[in-house]
C-alpha cells in the first residue's frame, strides 16, 4: 500500500495556476524524487502533501489519512526552502528545542554527528555559513524519527564534498526503513537517489518512472568514438546489429548504435587484432531525458 | 518541562541576547529614573498632582517606556521577522502549532516587564523615596493592563505590516505619540483638558493612570480599565483574524 497518494492534485493562487494536475504514488521504504523545472509546481505539491497548504481539488493520502490530519505531523519529517531559525539561537539550542516538540525523537547528538555539525554545536545560527544551516536543516527534518521525510532541494547551496555526505545520509535513513520524498533540480542526485521519479512540468506529471527508465525514453542512443590502430573496412562493423550508423573523420571512426553497442564493438575488433585508441563514449543521460520531456512544445 | 515552557525560555534567551533589546527593557528604565531623580524639580509636587511628586510619576512612566518599546518597536518587528523568515512556516510542519511561539513571545515579554518593574520601583522606593503602592493589587492589575494594551496593539502591528522593518516602522511612529499622551515629556496632570482627553483613550496613557491611581490608593479608573481592556479585546481578535502565517 502506497503511504502517500496524490490524486488529479490542482492548486491556484489567484490567477495563477500552480499545479493543473498532478498524480502520483510513494511506495513504502523507496526514494521518490520529484523533477522539474523552476517553477513547474514541485514545491507547492510537496506542500500540499505536508498538510502546509490545502489542494483546491484533488485528494492526498498520506499514512492512511488525508494531507494535514494533525497526527501526521509527528510522522512525518519536513525540509522546507527559505525556513530559517532565529539568529541568536545555537544549532544545540536548536536541536534540543525541537527534539522536545516529537513524542519519540532521535537522538539529536547521533544525528548532529551524521550531519557533521558537531563542531558547530555552540554556534549561532546567523553565523552558520550557507551549507551548515541547510544541513542543520535536515536534522531538525530527521529529528522526530519520521516514517516519512520531505526534502525540498536538500542539497541546494551545499559544496560538491557536503553534498555527496548527505547524499550518503539519505541512502542511510532509507536503510532504517524511511520513505523519502526528494525535490529536486539537480539530475545527478536524482540518478544516484531515486528509486522512482516524477517529472513535472507546468504543474501536470510528464513522466514517471526510475532513472534509467526515463533515460531510456530520450531514446537509448550511444556514441563511440576511436582511432583504429590499423585500417579497418566499414563492413566488419556495420553488420553488427547494434550499429546503426558509422561515420569517419579523419582517422577518427564514429559509431551511433543502441543496445550493448561497445562491449560488440569492442569484441570485433578485439578478434581482428585491432586497438581502439583514444576510445570515448557518450551516452544519453537523465540531463537529456529531462530536458527532452520539459521542452516546451 | 512543558514545550512552551521550552519555548519561553528559548526566547527569552534569545532576546536578551540582543544587547539593545536588554538595555531598554531592563537597564535603561532604572537610567532614566536615576537621571530625573536628580534634577532638583522633580522633587516638586504640583497641587494637580494630589499630594505626588512628579518623580513618583516618572517611575511608572520609566515602566510604560519598557512595555511601549516592547510592545511597539520590540514585538511586532520580531514576530513579523519571524513569519518573513520562515520561522513559523518550519514550526507548523512539527507537532507544535506556530501560536505556540506567538503566546511563548508574549509570556517572554511580560516576564521580562515584571522583572524591570522589580528593578524600577525597588531603585524608586529605596533611592528616591517614592511611596510603595498604596494597593498592591491594583498596580499589580495596572502594569498587566498597560502590558495589554501595548502588546495586543503590537500584535495587530505585526498582523497586518508585511516585514518585520515596516512593523518597527509603524511601532516606532506610534510610539512617540503614545508616550507623549502618557506624559513621558510632561505629566499627564499638567496637560491642557484637551490632550489629556485625548490621551484618555490612548493605551500607555491609561495604563499611566492606573499606576498613579494605585500610587494614591484610589480605586481604579474605570474608564482607564474600560480602553485597555477594549484595545486588548479589539486589537487582540483583529489580530487573530489578520495574521497570516506566512
Amino acid at each position: 500500500m502506497p503511504v502517500i497518494e496524490v490524486e488529479h492534485l490542482a492548486k491556484r493562487y489567484g490567477g495563477t495556476v500552480a499545479v493543473k494536475d498532478v498524480s502520483f504514488a510513494v511506495e513504502p521504504g523507496e526514494i521518490f524524487g520529484i523533477l522539474g523545472p523552476n517553477g513547474a509546481g514541485k514545491t507547492t505539491t510537496v506542500e500540499c502533501i505536508s498538510g502546509l497548504r490545502t489542494a483546491d481539488s484533488g485528494a492526498i493520502t498520506v499514512l492512511g489519512r488525508p494531507a494535514g490530519d494533525p497526527t501526521l505531523r509527528a510522522r512525518i519529517g519536513v525540509q522546507l526552502q527559505e525556513s530559517e531559525l532565529q539568529d541568536k539561537l545555537t544549532v544545540r539550542e536548536a536541536l534540543e528545542l525541537y527534539s522536545a516538540f516529537y513524542p519519540d525523537p532521535a537522538d539529536w547528538r547521533r544525528l548532529a554527528d551524521d550531519l557533521g555539525l558537531t563542531p558547530k554545536l555552540k554556534a549561532r545560527y546567523g553565523k552558520l555559513s550557507g551549507g551548515q544551516k541547510q544541513r542543520l536543516s535536515i536534522a531538525l527534518a530527521l529529528l522526530g524519527n519520521p516514517e516519512i521525510a520531505i526534502l525540498d532541494e536538500l542539497t541546494t547551496g551545499l559544496d560538491p564534498q557536503a553534498r555527496r555526505d548527505t547524499w550518503d545520509l539519505i541512502s542511510g535513513i532509507r536503510d532504517r526503513g524511511v520513505t523519502l520524498l526528494l525535490v529536486t533540480h539537480f539530475m545527478e542526485e536524482a540518478e544516484r537517489l531515486c528509486d522512482r521519479v516524477a517529472v513535472i512540468d507546468k504543474g501536470e506529471v510528464v513522466a514517471l518512472d526510475t532513472p534509467a527508465g526515463l533515460v531510456q525514453r530520450a531514446g537509448d542512443e550511444q556514441r563511440i568514438s576511436f582511432r583504429p590502430s590499423t585500417p579497418i573496412d566499414d563492413e566488419l562493423l556495420t553488420v553488427l546489429p547494434e550499429v546503426r550508423e558509422l561515420r569517419r573523420q579523419g582517422q577518427r571512426i564514429e559509431i551511433v548504435g543502441n543496445g550493448n553497442l561497445l562491449h560488440a564493438v569492442v569484441s570485433v575488433l578485439a578478434r581482428n587484432g585491432i586497438i581502439a585508441a583514444e576510445l570515448t563514449m557518450e551516452q544519453a543521460t537523465l540531463d537529456d531525458a529531462f530536458v527532452h520531456l520539459t521542452r516546451g512544445e | 518541562m512543558s514545550v512552551f515552557t521550552k519555548l519561553t525560555l528559548s526566547e527569552m534567551r534569545i532576546s536578551l541576547r540582543d544587547p539593545l533589546y536588554a538595555f531598554f527593557t531592563l537597564l535603561f528604565p532604572v537610567l532614566l529614573l536615576v537621571i530625573l531623580g536628580n534634577v532638583p524639580t522633580m522633587q516638586e509636587a504640583p497641587p494637580e498632582l494630589g499630594g505626588l511628586r512628579v518623580i513618583d510619576l516618572y517611575a511608572g512612566l520609566s515602566l510604560g517606556l519598557a512595555i511601549g518599546i516592547i510592545g511597539l518597536q520590540g514585538l511586532p518587528s520580531v514576530l513579523a521577522t519571524y513569519r518573513e523568515r520562515g520561522i513559523l512556516r518550519r514550526l507548523a510542519t512539527t507537532p507544535v502549532h506556530p501560536g505556540t511561539l506567538l503566546g511563548a513571545q508574549l509570556t517572554m515579554n511580560l516576564v521580562i516587564v515584571l522583572l524591570c518593574t522589580i528593578l524600577v520601583y525597588t531603585v524608586a522606593i529605596v533611592g528616591f523615596g517614592v511611596p510603595f503602592p498604596k494597593s498592591p493589587l491594583t498596580f499589580l492589575l495596572a502594569v498587566l493592563l498597560n502590558c495589554a494594551g501595548a502588546f495586543s496593539l503590537g500584535l495587530l502591528l505585526s498582523a497586518v505590516a508585511s516585514n518585520g522593518k515596516t512593523a518597527n516602522a509603524i511601532g516606532t511612529f506610534l510610539f512617540f505619540p503614545l508616550m507623549f499622551f502618557a506624559g513621558l515629556w510632561a505629566p499627564r496632570e499638567l496637560m491642557p483638558e484637551v490632550l489629556r482627553r485625548i490621551g484618555d483613550f490612548t493605551p500607555l496613557a491609561a495604563g499611566q493612570d492606573l499606576i498613579t491611581d494605585s500610587l494614591l490608593g484610589q480605586s481604579p479608573g474605570l474608564l482607564s480599565i474600560t480602553v485597555l481592556v477594549g484595545y486588548l479585546v479589539i486589537c487582540g481578535a483583529a489580530a487573530v483574524k489578520l495574521f497570516r502565517w506566512e
